[in-house]
C-alpha cells in the first residue's frame, strides 16, 4: 500500500517524551462537535416516541413505538427505501465504473491533458440547485431542451424525461455530479502505482487488458471502497436536485428517504411520524460509516 | 496501462476518446455559460440559436434585483464566516493530536470522524424545531454555525495530516529556547503550516459554498445563500433561462476556480487522508 504510507504515522516517539497538558486545546473542537452529535440526535429520538403534530396541538403523550409501527405499515416507506437503494445503487456504479475507465484514460499521455482533466472534475464544482436546474431546463425539457432538439432534428418524437423516466432522469444528474468525484479520487491513486511493477508486468507480457485486472484494479481497490463508503454517505440524503426538479414526484416516483422525511416533518408537520424516518436514515447511515470508519482506522494504524 | 512505447495510432485515439468525453462531461456547463449570454427569446428557440449577438443584459438583470447583493453576501458570509471559525476550533486541536499524542488521540479522530455521518436529514426535525425556537430560521448566524459543526471534522483531519508533514526538529528547537506550547503553535508552527491551512481554508469554503441541503430547509429569503436563490428559479411561472443561466454563472464561477487550483489537496481532504 505504497499510498497510504505517508499518511500512517501516528505517534512518531521523538514527539511523545514531554507533559503537556492539551486538554484546553482539544476540548472546544471535542466538545461543540459532542454537542452537535449528541443533542439533535437525542431530541429526533425522543420526538420519534411522543406524540408529536404542530398542526395539531391537542395530540399530545408518550406514543410508545407507534410512530414506528405507522411508518413501517406505510407504503410510502418502503417506496421510499426502494428508491433510495436504487439512486444511490445506480449513481454508485455508474460513477466507479466511469470513474475507474476515466482515470485509466487521463492517465494516459496525450496533448492538453490537464486541461481535459479540469474539464472532467469540473461538475463537481457545480453546486447542486445549479447543477439539476441547467439539466431540467436546458439539457433535459420536452420542449426547449437540447436533447429534445436533437431528437426532432432526428424526426424523433421528443422525451419528457421528468415525467416519463423520473428516476433515470435525478439519477443522470447526481451521476454527473459525482463521476467527477470518483475519477478525481482514482486517478490521485492510480498516479501512485508503481512504474517498475507496471514494467515488469509488460516485460512478462502482459497486455493492456490483463494490465488493467492484474495490475490496476487490484491497485485502486482501496481507494474504491473509499469513493463507494464516502459517496454513500452523501448520496443517502440526495435533496436539492429533487428539490428543484421533481419535488419527489410524480406521485412517489421520485420521493426517496431525505425527501420523505422533509415532506412528512417539514411540509404536514407531523414531527413524530418524521423523526422515527429519521432514526431510520440515522441506522442506515451508520451501517455504511461503520464501514468508512474500519477502513480509515486501518490507514491510521498502518505504518 | 500507460503505454510509452511509440505508437502514434494508439495516441491518436486516445486523445480524439479523451477529448470528446472531457468536452462531453463539460457541455452542461459550457451550455449554461453561453445560455447566459443569449436574450431570453433566443434562449429558448428551437432549434437553439449558436450564432447570435452577446449580451450582458442578463448580468446586469440579475445584479439590479434589490436582493442579489444580500444572497452573494450571504453566501460569502456563511462560506468563510464557518471556515474561518472551524479553523479557530479546528488548528489547536489538529496541534495537540499532531504534536503531544496519546493513546486516546487515533480514538478522538476516528469519532470526529463519525460524527460527519450523521446524515443530516436525520436530525431535520430538531434542527429546525431548534432554529425556530431560538430565533435562527433564516439567518446568516444560524446558517454559519451548521456549516461550521459540518465541516469542523473534515478540517481537524485536514490540519492534522499537514501538521503531522511539518518536521518535529524545529518544534523541537523552540522548545529548547523554552517556547511555551501557545508560543510554539503561533510562533513557529503556523507560520509553517500557511500553504496547509488555506488548502484546508479552500476545501471548506468550497463545501460550505456549495452546501444545498441546510440552505434549502432552514433559510428562505433574508439568510438564504446563492444556492437558495438559485433555487428559486425552479418554479414553474415562466421560462427565464438567460437570468437563470447568468446567476448559475456568477454563483460557480469563482468555486470552479478555486476547486480547479486546490485539486490535489481536494483529495487528501474528501478522503480523509485515505487517499493522497
Amino acid at each position: 500500500m505504497t499510498t497510504l504510507a505517508k499518511t500512517s504515522p501516528i505517534a512518531p516517539a521523538a514527539k511523545t517524551n514531554r507533559e503537556v497538558d492539551t486538554r484546553p486545546l482539544l476540548w472546544p473542537s471535542v466538545g461543540v462537535l459532542f454537542l452537535w452529535m449528541i443533542v439533535p440526535l437525542a431530541m429526533t429520538l425522543y420526538f420519534s416516541v411522543i406524540r408529536y403534530n404542530l398542526l395539531n396541538p391537542t395530540l399530545t403523550g408518550f406514543a410508545g413505538l407507534e410512530n414506528y409501527k405507522f411508518l413501517f405499515d406505510d407504503p410510502a416507506l418502503w417506496t421510499s427505501l426502494w428508491n433510495t437503494l436504487v439512486l444511490v445503487g445506480s449513481v454508485l456504479i455508474i460513477t466507479v465504473v466511469l470513474g475507474t475507465l476515466f482515470a485509466v484514460l487521463y492517465n494516459q499521455e496525450f496533448p492538453g491533458r490537464s486541461i481535459a482533466r479540469l474539464l472532467v472534475i469540473a461538475p463537481f464544482f457545480v453546486m447542486p440547485t445549479v447543477s439539476a436546474l441547467v439539466w431540467k431546463n436546458m439539457m433535459m425539457h420536452p420542449v426547449y431542451g437540447l436533447i429534445a432538439s436533437i431528437q426532432s432534428s432526428l424526426g424523433m418524437q421528443p422525451t419528457d424525461w421528468f415525467s416519463d423516466y423520473p428516476m433515470f432522469s435525478v439519477i443522470v444528474i447526481v451521476a454527473w455530479q459525482w463521476v467527477p468525484f470518483a475519477f478525481l479520487i482514482l486517478l490521485t491513486a492510480i498516479q501512485s502505482l508503481d512504474a517498475e511493477q507496471k514494467e515488469a508486468a509488460r516485460i512478462d507480457g502482459a497486455g493492456p487488458f490483463a494490465m488493467f485486472f492484474y495490475i490496476t484494479l487490484p491497485h485502486l481497490s482501496r481507494a474504491i471502497s473509499v469513493v463507494i463508503m464516502i459517496e454513500t454517505i452523501f448520496l443517502l440524503t440526495i435533496f436539492a436536485e429533487i428539490y428543484v426538479t421533481t419535488s419527489g414526484g410524480p406521485g412517489t416516483a421520485t420521493t426517496n428517504l431525505a425527501w420523505l422525511i422533509y415532506s412528512v416533518g417539514l411540509l404536514q408537520f407531523d414531527v413524530g411520524y418524521a423523526s422515527a424516518g429519521g432514526i431510520i436514515a440515522v441506522i442506515l447511515a451508520n451501517v455504511v460509516a461503520f464501514f468508512l470508519v474500519r477502513t480509515v482506522s486501518r490507514n491510521l494504524q498502518q505504518g | 496501462m500507460s503505454t510509452s512505447a511509440p505508437n502514434p495510432q494508439r495516441k491518436t485515439w486516445i486523445t480524439v476518446l479523451a477529448w470528446v468525453i472531457a468536452i462531453l462531461v463539460f457541455f452542461p456547463i459550457f451550455w449554461m455559460a453561453l445560455t447566459a449570454f443569449k436574450t431570453e427569446t433566443e434562449a429558448i428557440s428551437t432549434p437553439p440559436s449558436l450564432l447570435f449577438a452577446p449580451t450582458l443584459e442578463n448580468f446586469n438583470d440579475v445584479i439590479a434585483r434589490s436582493n442579489y447583493a444580500r444572497f452573494v453576501w450571504n453566501s460569502i458570509a456563511v462560506s468563510f464566516g464557518s471556515t474561518l471559525l472551524a479553523l479557530a476550533f479546528a488548528i489547536p486541536a489538529a496541534y495537540a493530536m499532531a504534536f503531544f499524542p496519546t493513546k486516546r488521540t487515533p480514538s478522538t479522530l476516528l469519532w470526529m470522524l463519525s460524527t460527519k455521518m450523521m446524515p443530516p436529514v436525520g436530525v431535520l426535525i430538531p434542527i429546525y424545531l431548534l432554529f425556530k425556537t431560538l430565533g435562527l430560521l433564516d439567518t446568516v448566524t444560524g446558517l454559519l454555525i451548521i456549516y461550521t459543526l459540518i465541516n469542523l471534522p473534515i478540517v481537524v483531519w485536514m490540519l492534522y495530516t499537514y501538521f503531522k508533514d511539518v518536521p518535529g526538529e524545529i518544534l523541537e528547537a523552540g522548545r529548547v529556547d523554552g517556547a511555551k506550547p501557545m508560543q510554539e503553535l503561533f510562533l513557529l508552527l503556523l507560520p509553517l503550516a500557511v500553504p496547509g491551512i488555506a488548502s484546508t481554508g479552500l476545501l471548506s469554503v468550497i463545501l460550505s459554498w456549495n452546501e444545498a441541503f441546510w440552505s434549502l430547509n432552514l433559510t428562505s429569503s433574508q439568510g438564504a445563500p446563492l444556492t437558495a436563490f438559485i433555487a428559486s428559479f425552479s418554479s414553474p411561472q415562466g421560462l427565464f433561462w438567460a437570468k437563470l443561466s447568468a446567476a448559475s454563472l456568477m454563483a460557480i464561477a469563482p468555486i470552479l476556480v478555486v476547486g480547479w487550483m486546490s485539486q490535489r489537496q481536494l483529495v487528501s481532504g474528501l478522503t480523509f487522508g485515505a487517499v493522497k
